[in-house]
């Protein structure tokens, strides 16, 4: 603990304050492999400095057999990177960078359970990495859109290649972005949310 | 060059809803009701502080919570920290951020506050099985801003 003197004690700038008439947050999330781009995506659109949280498991290796029952405990952190936006003056909308790798899945399961949407973020250097985290989004039944941010470096398929090559389904939006930009980055969650709302305009006829 | 390729999955059978939390002192929960009650298809959660030993409050990365007293003089630095920092709503998660807390040490911290009055929480908004279509209007009209 840190915050001893009580001019130190921490919080949000005075800028950064919610407005009281705030009820209700919702959040999204932005999924993807190791430097993929989810925090410079998250700092490009939020309307507060990007903060981190982190979870912390002491249970001994869980889905790890060897560790069962041992004493050793082994301490796993992940830490999430999240900024925030505010909608109108009841409702703000956060947006969580979260790992794609397995362990991840243990720490955070109620994460992805509340959230209103994924973004998956994907490399096109390695696209293989972002396979596991669309399976768990689709058997967990949550609605989510494709961006590959386009690095220099990276190879350059068709969107339609990249379509088949993640077997997405047609209604599922899949759409090119410059995470570094703000505008970009804003487009793809314009692009999920649209996704979104023709669900419940689907659903709400059915 | 063609990219490695993926096969698509299936959404699992969703596990049923936990039932709702009882109150260990409260009497037993209507008996012979528990069949309509479960069916509901009501995926709001219901924020009832149990405070059964142990068991945390089911806060969420974006409960927003609200300082509702003054802190005692029994509080505990962290505490008085996020009774000052929740003088304006403030989420789970960026408490967690400025406490430099993991988030479920943060849950215990909230659970014994809520327990305690001294805070309020209030719940997210949640995924439904029909999305609230003027909410995402709300939000795309919110992002179109920036």
């Amino acid at each position: 603990m840190d915050f001893n003197g009580s001019d130190t004690i921490p919080g949000p700038r005075a800028e950064d304050h919610l407005p009281h008439t705030t009820t209700a947050a919702a959040k999204i999330v932005i999924v993807g492999g190791f430097g993929v781009g989810k925090t410079t995506m998250v700092g490009s659109v939020s309307e507060i400095r990007p903060l981190t949280t982190e979870e912390t498991m002491t249970q001994a290796g869980i889905g790890v057999d060897d560790n069962y029952g041992s004493e050793t405990k082994t301490a796993t952190t992940v830490a999430m990177d999240f900024g925030r936006i505010r909608i109108t003056e009841q409702v703000v909308l956060y947006l969580f960078g979260t790992p794609g790798q397995e362990r991840f899945w243990f720490l955070w399961n109620g994460l992805f359970e509340g959230a209103l949407g994924a973004v998956v973020l994907v490399d096109t250097r390695r696209i293989e990495v972002s396979f596991e985290v669309m399976g768990r989004l689709e058997e967990g039944g949550v609605p989510f859109v494709v961006a590959v941010n386009t690095f220099p470096d990276g190879p350059r398929y068709p969107l339609d290649d990249l379509r088949a090559a993640l077997d997405l389904p047609p209604e599922i939006p899949i759409v090119e972005c410059d995470v570094r930009r703000r505008a970009s980055s804003r487009d793809v969650l314009m692009t999920l949310m649209r996704f979104l709302h023709s669900l419940a305009l689907s659903r709400s006829l059915t | 060059m063609t990219p490695p390729q993926r096969r698509r999955r299936q959404p699992l059978p969703q596990p049923p809803a936990p039932p709702p939390p009882v109150p260990r002192s409260a009497p037993s929960p209507a008996d012979g009701q528990e069949g309509t009650e479960g069916e509901g298809k009501n995926p709001e959660r219901l924020y009832i502080i149990t405070c059964a030993d142990g068991e945390r409050a089911p806060v969420d990365l974006v409960t927003l919570i609200v300082a509702r007293a003054e802190a005692p003089s029994s509080a505990t630095p962290e505490q008085t920290a996020v009774l000052r920092m929740c003088a304006a709503p403030l989420s789970v998660a960026e408490i967690s951020a400025y406490l430099r807390l993991p988030f479920s040490v943060v849950t215990v911290l909230l659970t014994e506050m809520l327990a305690a009055e001294l805070v309020q929480a209030r719940a997210p908004i949640v995924r439904q099985q029909l999305p609230d279509r003027s909410l995402l209007e709300a939000v795309m009209h919110g992002l179109q801003r920036l």
